[in-house]
């Protein structure tokens, strides 16, 4: 499932764009530094067909539905990591820009959904050790499906998470884990067995293609310690600055920042960016704080804990309305001015 | 099938619109993917309840498409077509979030459908603001400026060279797919077990043509880069549409119109 940027508050967004950001940059450095510039042709013909196979459809056995792959492993098996990782997400930023399917603000959660687990916790800590030098059909299999299992379970976990974070959508994270990991466990087996089947198939074909691809990896050496703690310093940086700038709608990130400081809040800045808002708001704010309150209604304000928002204020209800229906029409108006030109035209 | 013939489609039309030529054509790439990034940016960190104040950017997305010329049928199918996501998590809203926020009357209206309604026209917006940034500027266009602000340009490559053979690589699965229909009675030989050996052809075929387009590039002197012989510059005009749009981005983020408007109509009836 790709995350939806409606879905999505600005301080997760922008967290997972910074660490999808630093991913591509190193995994470009990586892929340059190969100096196999046959790659690049390759990643970029590759990432068409793994566009291509997801639009095939095949009937899933047993339940009469039908699905397509997802391909994350299958370009790992055959690319490699890092160029694997960027053939993603150029997939992805495709799907994004040409077809709607997630958001431009969601790209970084997606690509590090889909990329990220798939290239660098799927690939080499579970496909490579079971998969070993790849001459037998049953460990290519076996590795296929546990390794797209694992991969697309952490995907599931990390839309879950990032919902759950921006704090958009009311689904409890209970419920919401339910409803993701068996489904992805159901999708990821049929995965698996897809991975597996194209892999030996291109192995019983052309088996060079496969061995080739296995020795020019310089894998051993992947650091994925080093990965993961550039992504927390990249997390937890753009999650302070882009707390400020969002600051007083946080919910999600307030609790994160909470969790990993130990404090309630980060001291909001006065002056910048949030204090200008700010500043607008109180000027704008014809009866600053004022609503009427009764017990209960005060008490659902406080446990919600927004400013202004949860009092049931009928003035500004009526007020806002009335303002945004004629915005609504204003809006509307200028479409059909721009048809009846262009019809004219 | 139909799925791949409308996406093939729809490719066609998105670059279709982009050759075109506006006002909103004209401008430099780099300066529309900034306007793009502020527009989502300033949508997405509305309150979960907002609604009135997110229409005043429903307004300026409708000036930019109207001034491009893209059709609003084209951006309304695709919205509905993507929508069911959206829908499908913001459905709990209503049902867990049951907090009175709004008395018109003796009706009284709980936050969960404000924030329903409230996560579909955000959802609008954003994929209308990329919709318009692509039908606006082309696939290209884009990728060139997404590296001139910053992009590594293995990626931007990558990129230009995945959108170059999507075409190719689609109607040849196209082919494919249909050929394998045309044999089938009764749904047999659409399983699983078909599917393997049918991509792993058409994979077979793709690393072929990726062997074939790498010996013609080094022939022709590729060494990794792509050039364009269009250079492009910032114009005063470029710059100052940035800041003129970004500025009312940013004024209509932190004013709250509609609630201003509204205010100021019922005050002079009252």
């Amino acid at each position: 499932m790709h995350m939806a940027d409606a879905l999505l508050s600005p301080a997760v967004g922008g967290t997972f764009w910074a660490a999808t950001a630093g991913t591509i940059a190193w995994c470009a450095k990586k892929v340059q530094q190969d100096l196999d510039d046959r790659k690049i042709p390759l990643m970029g013909v590759l990432g068409a067909f793994i566009f291509t196979a997801q639009m095939i459809n095949f009937t899933i056995p047993a339940t009469g539905s039908s699905g397509h792959i997802g391909g994350g492993l299958l370009l790992a098996i055959l690319l490699g990591p890092y160029a694997a990782f960027l053939t993603i997400a150029s997939v992805l930023v495709v799907q994004a820009l040409f077809f709607a399917d997630g958001g431009l603000l969601a790209l970084g959660c997606n690509i590090f959904n889909l990329g990220v687990f798939s290239c660098f916790i799927a690939y080499p800590l579970l496909y490579k050790p079971l998969a070993g030098n790849g001459t037998s059909r049953t460990r290519i299999v076996i590795a296929s499906i546990v390794a797209a299992i694992v991969g697309l379970q952490l995907g599931a976990l990390g839309v879950v998470g990032e919902t759950v974070l921006s704090g958009i959508a009311e689904l409890p994270l209970q419920a919401f884990l339910w409803a993701m990991l068996p489904i992805h466990l159901a999708i990821g087996l049929v995965e698996g067995l897809v991975t597996a089947a194209v892999v030996t198939f291109v192995w019983q074909a052309r088996p060079e293609i496969l061995e080739s691809a296995a020795t020019t990896r310089p894998l051993g050496s992947l650091p994925i310690a080093r990965v993961l703690v550039g992504l927390a310093v990249a997390a937890v940086l753009t999650g302070g600055v882009f707390s400020w700038f969002a600051s007083s709608f946080p919910d999600g990130l307030e609790w994160s920042i909470a969790q990993a400081t130990g404090k309630d809040e980060l001291d909001e800045p006065a002056e910048g960016i949030y204090g200008l808002l700010a500043g607008f708001q109180e000027k704008t704010a014809f009866l600053p704080d004022y609503a009427f309150r009764t017990g209960e209604q005060a008490a659902a304000a406080e446990q919600a804990a927004e400013p202004a928002w949860p009092a049931v204020d009928s003035g500004t209800t009526v007020a806002g309305l009335v303002g945004g229906g004629l915005t609504l029409l204003v809006t509307i108006g200028l479409g059909l001015v721009f048809r009846k030109r262009r019809r004219t035209a | 099938m139909a799925a791949v013939d409308s996406a093939f489609l729809d490719l066609h039309r998105l670059d279709h619109l982009a050759g075109r030529d506006s006002v909103v054509h004209r401008l430099d790439p780099r300066v529309k993917v900034l306007i793009t990034l502020t527009f989502l940016i300033c949508v997405v960190s509305f309150d979960k309840y907002a609604i009135a104040g997110m229409l005043p950017f429903a307004f300026f997305l409708t000036l930019v498409l109207g001034l491009g010329g893209i059709p609003a049928g084209f951006v309304l199918k695709k919205l509905i077509l993507v929508a069911p996501l959206a829908l499908l998590v913001g459905l709990f809203n209503p049902v867990y979030d049951q907090q009175p926020l709004m008395q018109l009357g003796t009706l009284t209206i709980a936050g969960g459908w404000l924030s329903l309604l409230s996560l579909l026209l955000r959802f609008c917006l954003t994929v209308g603001a990329v919709l318009a940034l692509i039908a606006t500027t082309g696939f290209n266009a884009v990728c060139m400026a997404l590296e001139q602000l910053g992009m590594p340009r293995v990626f931007a490559v990558q990129l230009l060279l995945l959108h170059r053979y999507l075409f190719v690589l689609v109607e040849e699965g196209r082919r494919m797919d249909r050929a394998r229909r045309l044999r089938s009675f009764q749904g047999r030989g659409l399983e699983m077990r078909t599917l393997g050996p049918l991509l792993g052809s058409l994979l077979l075929r793709t690393l072929d043509r990726a062997q074939r387009i790498h010996l013609a590039m080094r022939c022709r002197g590729f060494d990794g880069t792509i050039r364009t012989c269009r250079p492009s510059r910032l114009t005063g005009r470029d710059l100052l549409v940035l800041a003129l749009c970004g500025g009312a981005l940013l004024v209509l983020r932190a004013v709250d119109g509609p609630l201003l408007l509204g205010r100021l109509v019922t005050g002079l009836i009252a």
